[in-house]
């Protein structure tokens, strides 16, 4: 036998690995410098990224937030941190993020499409977010009657009858499909609610309006009378306020010139603190005089509309006699005398209606269209499109998928035609030619028309995401809901639908982003768009030749919201994957 | 939707047009063709109305008239004198410019980001991330703006370029000068030219050009052939023999030769007073736009190469890596075949949209057909109509030709898959 006292008899334990294989180290080995070539790329993307921040950083921390011109803030930085030194001017952006959210929105309703953002949210939270009770969803289809109420403003029987429009289409649908058959009830409905929303609607609304006015003509007049009296002397008197504090601010303003020159001249420490000091102290008394400044614009305002309302309303029993002698002298008028005659009615019209609208009025102080602008725009116009395209999509999916070749023919024609162009070429339509295809006279307001068209557009884009998830699924579950023998439309609502939906919810949400992206494009045909508002602000002196912060906002917010959106359908696909695909 | 019907036969009655499933799609069918066509009159009939108010029935004379304006940047001859037509066709011109320009570098872009996405390299992988969401998430009409806007400010004016000691020097031997008033680059010059072929009488082609693309495809025929033939010999032999160092002469010689007989040089910019003369000059807009088209669509590119390379199943590269391959040939052999597969149709309708969205040159003041046709011209005629149709015409048909072409690759991929 031979000596085996060299074999080792016992097991030893198990080392921990080399220092270099783990922890920090062997992360780094394994992830950085694996080989040659990886440590180039990790070198040079070390140089790069150090280039970037070397070129950003610095610009980033000698920003100006307080000044009030772009030659403020070249002042401000100056001061701060050496004539050399470059900084960014932020200071745009304190003083106009307002306008870029709001546009040109009147300040004192501010609170309407605040209230409206949030009511959005409120109503898309339980449908986004499953594990939110369910309660909430009885608040969302309210919605889309009350956000564009808020918005627009008007009175408050107009988003009432549009539902009631609803209400008579479901009662409709009911009643016939129960006495005569279900195919023909929901054409029918359809019909009978846009007839009610064209021609009943309104006069609906005129109607109760100028009852509630003839109630109301006595109090209001008294009440506009006293506006009249009274506003013209705290306009007078916030005209002095604003004299005697602008005359203040001026001459800060022009020692502050004085202090920037003096540093411009020559650079001492002394010099840069006065003037960093004399910018600090201006602060306080610029903003007084602004808050000033826009209360007198808001009284100016109410004082205005108060006295054309007044004016309107002395004038109204003598329109009224005029349109009584009018429509007698009409009666027996021919020829060219009827069609002269028939224009002063329509003007004497006008007239009494402004007078009744502004008088009856229940409800909210409305917006014009045009001074929508900025972010609040821009998502409402998406938000339209996104909501409007899905349900059209669907439909134009189907429309496409169908074995009727007539209608097949349409939609494939549809989706190709809107996807084959260029959505500028859609706004042109939207901004010239749209009022060129409706009855002559019909004109309506320029952002429903770019709303109709971007909806049209996201609605050909979804069609084909959609159709993309119905091709994907077997033919084994259209046969499956077949020999269940459920119909067509339970067919599509019960099993294809919800299979097809799920396979495309990646598309979709790109799809949304993608429209909300798109909606910048309303800035050329000169809707103001925070790109749009982007040049405005340029073209104000104070700010001429600022770029990079606008764009650098404007560019951040839109990231902001297309990532959460991307990130969200992350989250949907996870949460619905059941592993079947 | 097929339904099996049994009922007995029985006589047509009016009411089986809804109940019943044979008769029902016909007429719903009609219902729906009748209210389209509704729908189609009563928008016509209005336009007519309206055009005739407006005393402006859709003519399209106003194509031939001078069009007045000028386009700084032009492939074929311009003058303020020329004809809307024409201005229209230098606007397509620029458009399929851009859109050539564009779809070249956002694919050389994308795939480089997407590949290196996949990088097992930590760092490069995350910088690539960062710039795919940073593209994907921002307006493009805001990247094209604001790459305009870098240009601008960043480039030296062009007097930067003069004096003994300049501020800004020129690149490449002085033959490419960067200026904030666009690109100048040398120009190719013959001195021994052929001329111009004159095309429909409406502009000219140089012959040169003309004769080196022939002799290209000629010699890319001839390669072609050789290339078979070392295939056919392979399949008898089993050996291949060498012949990249002939296709390559093939190739190099036939042009090289063509251009020593013209007497090709290159034609620098040079600094003249105030500006660059001589040598191509492209505009900062134009710059502007193709990098903003490219960068932009590059992000989605990115995203389709890794897409395409991560849906090809690993077992396919460890089955190649099994049969000895080594990995440079797994990937040209296995993976990227199949990637392919998966890659180019969504590619090509990345092209698309970036031919689409070139149409937002109108931004940065690039003369494509949207500015001319759709900008300059509509405004100046009050054509509305007749110019957004066309419009609409011009880019309907450039889709049109691409879908064709997706659809013609599609075919023939689907062969190769049995």
């Amino acid at each position: 036998m031979s000596n085996l006292s060299y074999v080792r008899t016992e097991m030893l334990g198990e080392q921990s690995p080399p220092g270099t294989a783990i922890g920090i180290v062997g992360w780094l080995r394994a992830n950085l410098f694996s080989n040659w070539l990886n440590t180039i790329l990790t070198l040079v993307s070390l140089v790069f990224i150090y280039q970037v921040f070397a070129a950003i950083l610095p610009w980033l921390i000698h920003s100006s937030w307080t000044a009030n011109s772009l030659q403020e803030c070249r002042a401000q930085v100056d001061a701060a941190y050496g004539m050399a030194a470059e900084g960014g001017c932020w200071a745009v952006i304190r003083e106009r993020y307002l306008q870029l959210v709001f546009g040109f929105y009147p300040s004192e309703l501010y609170w309407r499409p605040i209230l409206a953002f949030g009511l959005t949210l409120v109503a898309l939270a339980p449908i986004l977010f499953t594990a939110l009770p369910r309660k909430m969803l009885w608040l969302s289809p309210f919605a889309p009657f009350v956000v564009p109420w808020l918005l627009w403003g008007g009175t408050v029987w107009v988003p009432l009858l549009v539902v009631a429009g609803l209400g008579l289409a479901y009662v409709v649908t009911r009643v016939l499909s129960s006495h005569v058959s279900g195919l023909l009830a929901v054409p029918v409905a359809a019909l009978v609610a846009i007839l009610w929303w064209l021609y009943a609607v309104m006069p609906v609304n005129d109607a109760v309006t100028a009852m509630i006015a003839n109630q109301r003509i006595p109090d209001v007049s008294a009440d506009m009378r006293d506006k009249v009296e009274i506003l013209p002397g705290e306009i007078a008197a916030l005209d002095a306020q604003i004299a005697a504090l602008g005359q203040t601010v001026g001459r800060a303003e022009a020692e502050k010139d004085a202090l920037v020159s003096a540093l411009e001249a020559a650079e001492t420490e002394a010099a840069r603190t006065a003037v960093l000091s004399a910018i600090h102290e201006l602060r306080g008394p610029r903003d007084a005089l602004a808050a000033l400044e826009k209360q007198r614009l808001v009284r100016n305002e109410e004082l205005s509309r108060a006295r054309t309302l007044l004016a309107g309303l002395e004038a109204l029993p003598e329109n009224r006699t005029t349109r009584e002698t009018l429509l007698a002298q009409l009666a027996n008028a021919t020829g060219a005398a009827r069609g002269d005659l028939e224009a002063r009615l329509a003007t004497v019209d006008n007239r009494i209606a402004s007078v009744v609208k502004e008088v009856g009025r229940v409800g909210l102080i409305p917006v014009e269209s045009r001074r929508f602008g900025g972010f609040m725009l821009s998502i409402t116009i998406g938000l339209v499109a996104i909501t409007a395209s899905l349900p059209i999509g669907v439909m134009l999916a189907l429309g496409r998928q169908s074995d009727l070749l007539i209608l097949r023919a349409i939609c494939v024609g549809f989706i190709e035609f809107i996807r084959g162009v260029p959505l500028i070429t859609l706004l042109f339509v939207a901004s010239v030619l749209l009022n060129y295809f409706l009855p002559p006279g019909t004109s309506f307001d320029i952002i429903l028309r770019v709303m109709i068209m971007v909806t049209l557009f996201a609605s050909a884009y979804m069609a084909e995401v959609i159709r993309g998830g119905l091709a994907a699924l077997p033919k084994g579950q259209y046969e499956a809901a077949d020999a269940l023998g459920l119909d067509y439309w339970k067919a599509q609502r019960l099993i294809i639908m919800p299979q097809a939906l799920k396979i495309s919810i990646p598309g979709i949400v790109s799809t949304f982003i993608g429209v909300f992206k798109d909606t910048t494009l309303v800035s050329i045909i000169g809707l103001l768009d925070p790109l749009g508002l982007s040049n405005a602000i340029r073209a104000n002196t104070a700010w001429n030749g600022i770029v990079w912060e606008l764009y650098g906002f404007i560019a951040l917010m839109f990231f902001v919201f297309c990532f959460s959106m991307s990130r969200y359908s992350m989250y949907l696909e996870r949460k619905l994957r059941t592993g079947h695909r | 939707m097929s339904t099996i019907s049994n009922s007995p036969k029985a006589e047509f009655r009016l009411s089986m047009l809804i109940y019943d499933t044979r008769y029902r799609s016909m007429t719903i069918q009609v219902v729906a063709l009748m209210a389209f066509m509704l729908m189609a009159a009563w928008i016509i009939n209005n336009t007519a109305q309206n055009l005739a108010d407006l005393g402006k029935p859709i003519q399209f004379g106003f194509l031939t008239e001078s069009a007045q304006y000028d386009i700084n940047q032009s492939l074929i001859e311009y003058d303020n004198q020329d004809s809307h037509l024409r201005a229209s066709v230098v606007g397509l011109l620029n458009t399929l410019l851009v859109a050539v320009l564009g779809c070249a570098l956002a694919t050389v872009l994308g795939v480089l980001i997407g590949v290196l996405r996949l990088s097992t390299n930590w760092l490069v992988a995350r910088i690539m991330t960062v710039y795919v969401e940073m593209f994907r998430n921002v307006p493009v009409l805001l990247w094209i703006v604001f790459v305009m806007a870098i240009l601008i400010e960043s480039l030296p004016q062009p007097r930067a370029f003069r004096g003994e000691n300049p501020e800004a020097s020129m690149l490449f031997g002085d033959s490419v000068a960067l200026t904030n008033r666009g690109f100048y680059i040398p120009e190719p010059l013959f001195s021994r030219p052929l001329g111009d072929l004159s095309v429909l009488g409406a502009f000219n082609v140089s012959l040169e050009f003309l004769v080196i693309v022939a002799v290209l495809v000629v010699s890319f025929f001839v390669s072609g052939v050789i290339r078979k033939r070392a295939d056919r010999i392979q399949n008898e032999t089993g050996i291949r023999p060498t012949t990249w160092y002939l296709r390559l002469v093939v190739i190099v010689l036939p042009v090289l030769a063509v251009l020593i007989a013209l007497g090709f040089h290159v034609g620098k910019p040079e600094l003249k007073g105030f500006n660059f003369q001589g040598g191509i000059h492209m505009r900062t807009s134009l710059i502007a736009l193709w990098l903003a088209l490219s960068f932009y669509t590059a992000a989605f590119i990115a995203e389709i190469v890794r897409g395409g390379i991560l849906a090809i199943s690993r077992g396919q590269s460890e089955a190649a890596a099994a049969l000895g391959l080594r990995p440079k040939r797994i990937m040209s052999l296995v993976i990227l075949p199949q990637a392919m597969r998966v890659i180019i149709p969504p590619l090509i309708s990345q092209y698309l949209n970036l031919t689409k969205n070139s149409s937002l040159a109108i931004a940065v003041g690039y003369m494509d057909i949207t500015g001319t046709l759709g900008g300059i011209t509509m405004n100046q005629t009050g054509r509305e109509l007749e110019c957004v149709l066309l419009l609409m015409l011009v880019y309907l048909t450039i889709s049109l030709i691409i879908s064709l072409v997706m659809n013609w690759y599609n075919d023939r991929v689907k062969l190769v898959e049995r």
